[in-house]
C-alpha cells in the first residue's frame, strides 16, 4: 500500500490567501503533473508561507485548494483538510529527519503511520534509500549523515508515500557549494521520475532555472512575474527579478525606436515596433566602457557617468556606474586593468542598439497581475 | 557505580576548573553551601550505631517499611506518568482558556505544606469527604489509612515535579518535527507517541526521577492522610520519625538505609540520563 492512486493523475489548482499580522499572501497557483514550478522571491515574500499553506500547516484566510479531483480546502464552503489527510509531501529546508530514528525508519515512518506492517514498510523504505543512493546508510542516525545525505533521506521519506503534490522548501540551501551542484542534478532527475506536480521554493535563480519548468516570482505576498525560465530571464519585470537574472532594467516610453527613460536619459533601440510604456533590459556584458569620449561610430548609445564601485562576478569585473541612466557593466579583468578604474573616475559607456531588449509594460504573455510597483528606471543587477 | 565515564567526566571537570579560577565572592559561599549540606550527613555517619546496624536493618519492621516506601513511590511515579505527561502536553500545546490558572493549580502542591495537602486529601477522599462519602456509600471503598492513600498522597505532592519538567521540555521542543510527522500522514496521536514523546524522553525520565525521589521522601501528606500503620502505611520517613521518639539508634540506622537506597538508585538513573542525553 503506497498512497491512494497515481501522483501523475491530477493537477494542483489553488487560490491561497493567508495572513500573518500585517502580511498578506494572496496568490493563485497551478501545477500540472510532471511539472516543476519554482517559486522565487526575496526573504519575507511569502514563499514558505505558500508552501505551509498548501501543506495545511497554516490555515487559509480565504481561497480554495484543489488537488487532482479532491477539494482539500474551500474557505467559503467551510472545507478544510488536516495536513495528515492531504497526501502532500513536504521536504523542509533543514530536512527535520526524526533524530531518534534510523535513516531507514525515517523513510518508513509515513508508511508505518498509515498502518503498513513493519516488514513491508521497511522493504519499501530500503528500495527508496537505494534509489537515492544511500543503501549503505540504512541504519545510520540523522546526526551521522552529511547534509547531502540527510537531504536525500528527506526526499526519499516524502517520495515513498507517492504524494499527489511534492513541496520542497529551499531543498539545497543548507548544503555547501560542491554538494549543491551534484545534488541539483540528482534532484531534477528524481522530480522528473516522480511524475506528479512539484513546487520548489528557492531564492537561487540558477537553481530555479535548472530545476523548474516554470517560474513564479513572489514579492510582498503577490505574484509579480510568472513564466518559462528563459522568458523571465529575458523579460524581467521588477528590480528583484532583474537582479536575480543579472540584467539592467529600465522603464520608459518608447516612440520610433527611441526610449525616453523615466529616470532620465534616452536609449536608442534597434526595434521600432513598440510604442508606449516599455521596459528595457540590458545585459551588463553588452555595456562597453571607455576612459575617453569614444569617436562617434556604430554603437548608437553613448553616455557618460561616474564609477561608483567594482566587484568580481565570476570571471568578470562588474562596474557600477552612476549616470543618466546608471548601469552595471561587466568587463574582463584585463580590460579593468587596462582602464585602471577606481571609484569616482569618469567613464563613457557605449551600447549597440541591437543589445537593448524592449518590451511593453502591459501584456507580453507574462502574467502582469500584481506588478503594481515596478522599478523607476533604476538599474538593478 | 558510575561506570567508565566517571573518570572521564572528572578529569574534564578538573581541566575546566583549572582554566577558570573561581572568584572568591563565589568560592567562599559555595564552600559554605557544601559544608552546610554535608554536615548533617556527617552527623548521621558519625553517630551511626555501626555495631548493631546489621540487626537493626535486618528487622522485619524495617524491611517492611522499606518495601512499602519503594513500592508506593514507584506506584506514585507510574500514576504521575500516566496522567502527568498528558497534562504537561495540554499545558504546553493547547490554547485552553483557563491555562494560566490551571498551571498555578498544578504547581500549588509545590508550595503547599504537605500536611495541608494531607488535610485537603482527607476532606476530599476521606470517609466523610466530598467524594469519599460516595465512594464509601456506593462502592464501599474507603481510601484513608490504606496503602492506596499512601500512593495518592505521594502522587499529590510529587506529580508537579514531573509535569513541570515535561512541560518545559515540550515548550522547548521544535514543533516542526510534529509538522513533518503530520505531512507524512501521521495522526496527532501517532505523532505524539512516535515523535513528540521520544524527543522529550530524557526530560520525562528526569521528571520521573525527581517525582520518585520526592515521593520516597514524602512524610507530611502521607502521615495525615494515610496514618502510621506498620505494613500498610508506615513508610521509611514515618518509621524514622516514630523511631526517633523511642529508639534513636534505630532512627539513625533507618535514615542510613534510606540514604543509601536513594543515592544508589538516583546515581544509576542519572547515569542513564546523562548517557542517553538530550536528543537533537
Amino acid at each position: 500500500m503506497t498512497g491512494d492512486g497515481d501522483p501523475a493523475s491530477g493537477a494542483l489548482q489553488a487560490w491561497v490567501v493567508a495572513r500573518q499580522g500585517a502580511f498578506e499572501l494572496d496568490v493563485a497557483v497551478t501545477a500540472v503533473p510532471g511539472e516543476v514550478l519554482a517559486v522565487l522571491g526575496p526573504n519575507g515574500a511569502g514563499k514558505s508561507t505558500l508552501l505551509r499553506t498548501l501543506a495545511g500547516l497554516v490555515p487559509l484566510a480565504d481561497g480554495q485548494v484543489r488537488l487532482s479531483d479532491r477539494v482539500l480546502d474551500d474557505v467559503p464552503a467551510g472545507i478544510r483538510t488536516a495536513p495528515e489527510h492531504r497526501g502532500i509531501g513536504l521536504v523542509f529546508q533543514d530536512y527535520l529527519l526524526f533524530p531518534h530514528l534510523t535513516a531507514l525508519d525515517n523513510v518508513a515512518y509515513g508508511l508505518r503511520a498509515r498502518g503498513v506492517r513493519r516488514t513491508a514498510a521497511r522493504q519499501s523504505a530500503r528500495r527508496w534509500l537505494d534509489r537515492v543512493g544511500l543503501a549503505g546508510h540504512a541504519s545510520s542516525r540523522p546526526r551521522q549523515l552529511s547534509g547531502g545525505e540527510a537531504q536525500r533521506v528527506a526526499l526519499a521519506r516524502a517520495l515513498v508515500l507517492r504524494p499527489h503534490l511534492l513541496l520542497l522548501d529551499e531543498p539545497l540551501a543548507a548544503l555547501d557549494a560542491g554538494t549543491r551542484l551534484s545534488l541539483r542534478t540528482d534532484l531534477r532527475r528524481h522530480l522528473t521520475s516522480y511524475g506528479g506536480p512539484a513546487i520548489v521554493v528557492t531564492h537561487d535563480a540558477v537553481e530555479a532555472m535548472v530545476l523548474a519548468d516554470r517560474l513564479m516570482v513572489l514579492e510582498h505576498g503577490r505574484i509579480v512575474q510568472e513564466g518559462a525560465p528563459a522568458e523571465v530571464a529575458r523579460h524581467p519585470r521588477t528590480d528583484y527579478v532583474a537582479s536575480l537574472v543579472g540584467v539592467n532594467l529600465y522603464r520608459g516610453t518608447a516612440r520610433d525606436g527611441r526610449v525616453a527613460l523615466d529616470g532620465g536619459g534616452t536609449l536608442v533601440a534597434a526595434e521600432h515596433a513598440t510604442t508606449g510604456p516599455v521596459y528595457v533590459a540590458l545585459r551588463p556584458s553588452a555595456v562597453a566602457l571607455h576612459r575617453q569620449p569614444p569617436t562617434p561610430g556604430s554603437p548608437r548609445n553613448t553616455w557618460t557617468g561616474t564609477v561608483s564601485g567594482l566587484e568580481a562576478v565570476g570571471d568578470r569585473v562588474r562596474v557600477a556606474v552612476t549616470g543618466s541612466p546608471p548601469a552595471f557593466a561587466d568587463i574582463t579583468p584585463a580590460a579593468a586593468a587596462d582602464l585602471g578604474l577606481v571609484a569616482a573616475d569618469q567613464v563613457w559607456m557605449t551600447v549597440k542598439a541591437s543589445e537593448l531588449v524592449v518590451y511593453p509594460i502591459t501584456g507580453d504573455g507574462g502574467d502582469d497581475e500584481g506588478a503594481a510597483e515596478p522599478d523607476h528606471g533604476r538599474p538593478t543587477t | 557505580m558510575t561506570g567508565p565515564r566517571g573518570p572521564d567526566r572528572l578529569s574534564s571537570e578538573l581541566r575546566q576548573a583549572r582554566r577558570a579560577a573561581t572568584p572568591w565572592p563565589l568560592a567562599a559561599p559555595a564552600v559554605l553551601a557544601v559544608a552546610f549540606l554535608l554536615l548533617p550527613l556527617a552527623g548521621l555517619l558519625v553517630r551511626a550505631p555501626w555495631r548493631s546496624l546489621g540487626s537493626l536493618v535486618g528487622d522485619p519492621l524495617v524491611r517492611e517499611a522499606l518495601r512499602l516506601s519503594l513500592l508506593s513511590a514507584s506506584l506514585a511515579t507510574a500514576l504521575s506518568l500516566l496522567v502527568g505527561v498528558p497534562l504537561a502536553w495540554v499545558l504546553a500545546r493547547t490554547r485552553l482558556p483557563g491555562r494560566p490558572l490551571l498551571r498555578a493549580l498544578v504547581t500549588l502542591p509545590l508550595v503547599l505544606p504537605p500536611v495541608v495537602g494531607g488535610v485537603a486529601l482527607l476532606l476530599a477522599l476521606g470517609r466523610r469527604g466530598i467524594v469519599g462519602q460516595y465512594l464509601d456509600a456506593w462502592f464501599g471503598i474507603t481510601i484513608p489509612f490504606t496503602t492506596t492513600a499512601v500512593v495518592l498522597a505521594e502522587t499529590f505532592v510529587a506529580m508537579p515535579f514531573l509535569v513541570i519538567t515535561v512541560e518545559g521540555a515540550l515548550r522547548a521542543a521544535d514543533v516542526r518535527y510534529e509538522e513533518a510527522s503530520a505531512s507524512l500522514g501521521a495522526s496527532r496521536w501517532t505523532t505524539f507517541r512516535r515523535v513528540t514523546l521520544p524527543l522529550v524522553a530524557p526530560s520525562v525520565t528526569a521528571g520521573a526521577v525527581l517525582c520518585w525521589a520526592r515521593a520516597l521522601g514524602e512524610f507530611g501528606a502521607t502521615i495525615t492522610f494515610a496514618g502510621n500503620f506498620p505494613g500498610t502505611t508506615q513508610t521509611m520517613p514515618i518509621a524514622v520519625y516514630i523511631a526517633l521518639e523511642t529508639d534513636p539508634d534505630a532512627a539513625i540506622a533507618l535514615s542510613l538505609v534510606l540514604l543509601v537506597v536513594s543515592i544508589t538508585i538516583l546515581t544509576a538513573l542519572r547515569d542513564r540520563i546523562v548517557r542517553s542525553g538530550p536528543v537533537g
